[in-house]
């Protein structure tokens, strides 16, 4: 056991520390008030290469591992959840299913591109009706001159109408479940995908979440990624390292809030004295320490399983479960130790609360999560 | 990034999972329930080499590894904490005279520890001075070429049973106030004014015999004084920093040893007309508990590794992994006997003693709330 970063996962902490310092916390505000999806950062994330992490070398990336990711993700979400939830589900579940399950022609025809930042991806799996029961989708994929017609309706889509690639599940074989689900790589120009107007939504601003309409969209025999039924397995692998950047993202917000706690705390004065010299103060930031130490080790612990090809599911089902419920928990906390201040959008407590409450229920719902953990329980 | 536990550890975590399988879990309700300390665990413990842990082959052991000993002293509180207690309280005495002793003091004292002849215990607590260990009473006056104790220690695990006992006194002769000068000793139990008081009785750990102990006149050499005068309150600190750890992986292997009961109750149980571990209510509960232990466990191995590494982060590392681990074991132990329904409260079942064990983890080396006193001060430090 040697828990120590590589020289080479240092680098990119530092990098990614300055670029999430210098250029995404002067504008996470502003960000969250407009609702504006921030496509300027995403464009100096790309000029770091920090839209490829994931891809090969070769495909134009940085080929980095997921401890690098989780890094990655956690120092942008201590400022900004928004723009590190669209990085991350660009990485992610956007991209790592062609790095994984495509062929060469695919991996050439849109990896570059992605890795480069000419392209965002999104993950277009669930459905109004089809939320944690995933294998139960209604988009139906039907054969027709050598290719599909897609047709059905996804909702709850991350970076909808940015997105110049749409990962799209659907099915080929309704009524028979998760075997009959395909995975297709569909252009964000293909005329046969419409984008519904942005949601408005408790927080996350940033970043923009809609409903995505298949209508008699075509699409060829080479743009189903994987084998025909082969959908649903895809779509669960993509969610297993997503719910790693999903930890860090968790991870990130609730150190931030830490961070900012025990700034203000050091600050504040009431009773003569700093409140940090109390000792309700005292137990509530080392409580949010210890949970976001015990988050971060869950977190990487479940990257490096999944660098060493190992399985990992359950460890990233319980570093998200974990992180999440302790974010949403550290963020409300430290909302507390500001006060009345806290509660106002001056400063970016109240932000943090409202972002930390998606990661309890976006990539599977933590109940999901616990689904997933006690199903081994039950079959061991 | 590794978190895989190397040979040697996984070799001693199989040996000791599958002797204290066959030859502790059957003991454990029976020292329960008599109170009396397990001199055959003692035995077995160390003729396999089990007591040889926490020492470096120069002094007689076969490790001296952190991690090595979380993962005994964790497989072993899965069965009988106890028992674990044998090792951890092996280790927490010795410390100081690992961390300070000179090479004669090491020597000496190590070696019949190592081989598990002697036992060795660790007096810092008083009836006046818990969390705030400076304000003890017991005090050592120099006199020639010795010193003379005098005073009392209290919650002293395992003080009626140890060989090698290392005092903390103060040698200030300040009177009552705070104490100003601290020093450690090393006292052997046939020295002459060495007294056992009671034992305690207790909650859970009850085969633990937890002493009262006295001193009157008790002499010392001046050869037996564990560092400098003055500096046996940092060592006290310091040895906890390095002990903390060991109650983490305790409290780790209570809550793994009742996660494990609570599975199989709940899979052979059947309610309704099916195993009780098919309803959502029960899975999800089991969930929660899976989860806080992998999390505990996290902290726990990281703050081994940090002492195997030598990090600066040494003491909020293992204070972080005290305290939530020790949580885990409360919060999990109650939930196992909750899912063991009525059983769980029987002694027939072990649920209820692992509940009854489990609350001593949050309790002794710094309750929680120390823990999180010193974690914050280091935060609250870090950021100035």
């Amino acid at each position: 056991m040697e828990l120590a970063l590589s020289p080479e996962q240092e680098e990119i902490r530092k990098l990614v520390s300055e670029f999430a310092e210098r250029e995404v916390k002067p504008r996470a505000e502003a960000i969250d008030q407009s609702g504006e999806f921030p496509r300027d950062l995403v464009q100096k994330a790309a000029d770091l290469g920090l839209l490829g992490i994931l891809v090969p070398e070769e495909y134009g990336g940085a080929g980095l591992d997921h401890i690098s990711f989780a890094i990655f993700v956690e120092e942008v979400a201590r400022f900004c959840a928004s723009t590190s939830v669209i990085l991350d589900v660009h990485n992610s579940v956007g991209t790592e299913p062609i790095v994984l399950f495509g062929n060469e022609d695919q991996r050439r025809r849109w990896l570059v591109d992605l890795a480069q930042g000419k392209k965002l991806a999104a993950f277009a799996l669930t459905e109004p009706d089809a939320g944690s029961d995933a294998g139960n989708l209604s988009t139906t994929a039907t054969r027709r001159d050598g290719g599909y017609v897609l047709n059905g309706t996804k909702i709850f889509i991350s970076n909808a109408g940015e997105a110049g690639l749409y990962v799209v599940f659907a099915t080929t074989r309704p009524g028979s479940g998760a075997e009959g689900i395909s995975a297709f790589l569909v252009g964000g120009d293909n005329p046969g995908l419409k984008v519904g107007p942005k949601f408005k939504k408790m927080g996350l601003n940033g970043s923009a979440i809609a409903e995505v309409y298949l209508e008699n969209c075509v699409v060829g025999e080479a743009d189903r990624l994987g084998q025909e039924g082969e959908g649903f397995r895809i779509a669960m692998r993509a969610l297993d390292s997503g719910r790693i950047g999903i930890s860090a993202q968790a991870v990130g917000l609730a150190q931030g809030a830490l961070n900012d706690a025990v700034g203000y705390a050091r600050e504040r004065k009431q009773f003569g004295k700093p409140i940090a010299e109390l000792q309700t103060i005292q137990n509530k930031l080392a409580d949010m320490a210890v949970r976001i130490r015990a988050a971060r080790w869950m977190t990487w612990k479940a990257a490096a399983l999944c660098d060493a090809r190992q399985p990992f599911t359950r460890e990233a089902s319980m570093a998200k479960l974990f992180a999440t419920d302790a974010a949403m928990d550290i963020t409300l906390d430290a909302l507390q130790v500001f006060g009345g201040y806290g509660y106002l959008e001056e400063y970016p407590m109240a932000r943090r609360v409202r972002d930390a409450k998606a990661c309890q229920i976006y990539e599977g719902t933590n109940q999901v999560q616990r689904i997933v953990i006690a199903r081994e329980l039950v079959r061991v | 990034m590794d978190f895989s536990l190397n040979e040697e550890q996984q070799q001693i975590r199989e040996m000791v999972h599958d002797l204290c399988l066959e030859r502790v879990e059957p003991r454990a309700a029976e020292i329960d329930e008599s109170g009396e300390f397990p001199w055959d665990v003692k035995e077995l413990f160390a003729k396999h080499d089990i007591l040889a842990i926490p020492f470096t082959p120069e002094y007689g052991g076969i490790s001296g590894g952190a991690l090595t000993l979380i993962v005994a002293v964790e497989e072993i509180s899965k069965f009988c904490v106890t028992s674990s207690l044998i090792l951890s309280v092996q280790s927490l005495g010795s410390l100081p005279i690992w961390l300070a002793g000179t090479e004669e003091q090491k020597r000496r004292y190590l070696p019949p520890l190592a081989r598990g002849e002697h036992l060795a215990a660790y007096a810092l607590t008083e009836p006046g001075s818990g969390s705030d260990a400076g304000g003890m009473r017991t005090r050592a006056i120099k006199r020639g070429d010795r010193y003379v104790i005098n005073g009392s220690k209290t919650f002293i695990t395992g003080g009626s049973v140890a060989d090698t006992i290392v005092v903390f006194a103060r040698t200030d002769q300040d009177g009552d106030t705070p104490a100003r000068n601290i020093s450690a000793f090393i006292v052997e139990k046939t020295m002459p004014g060495f007294k056992v008081g009671k034992l305690e009785k207790k909650l859970g750990i009850r085969g633990s015999p937890t002493a009262q102990l006295f001193f009157e006149d008790l002499e010392v050499p001046a050869a037996n004084r564990l560092g400098g005068e003055g500096e046996g309150f940092r060592l006290a600190m310091r040895v906890l920093d390095h002990s903390r750890p060991g109650i983490a992986a305790q409290a780790l292997g209570i809550a793994e040893g009742a996660f494990d009961l609570a599975r199989r109750y709940a899979r052979d149980r059947h309610q309704f007309g099916k195993p009780i571990v098919e309803f959502q209510g029960i899975q999800f509960m089991l969930a929660d508990m899976a989860t806080q232990i992998e999390a505990a466990r996290a902290l726990t191995y990281a703050s081994g590794d940090a002492l195997d590494r030598s990090l600066p982060d040494i003491g909020s590392s293992s204070s972080m992994a005290k305290l939530f681990a020790s949580d885990t074991a409360m919060r999990v132990t109650t939930d196992a006997v909750q899912i063991l329904g009525g059983y769980g409260y029987l002694r027939d079942f072990p649920a209820e003693r692992m509940m009854r064990d489990a609350k001593i983890t949050q309790i002794y080396e710094g309750t929680n709330e120390i823990q999180r006193f010193v974690i914050a001060r280091e935060l609250l430090k870090d950021s100035a």
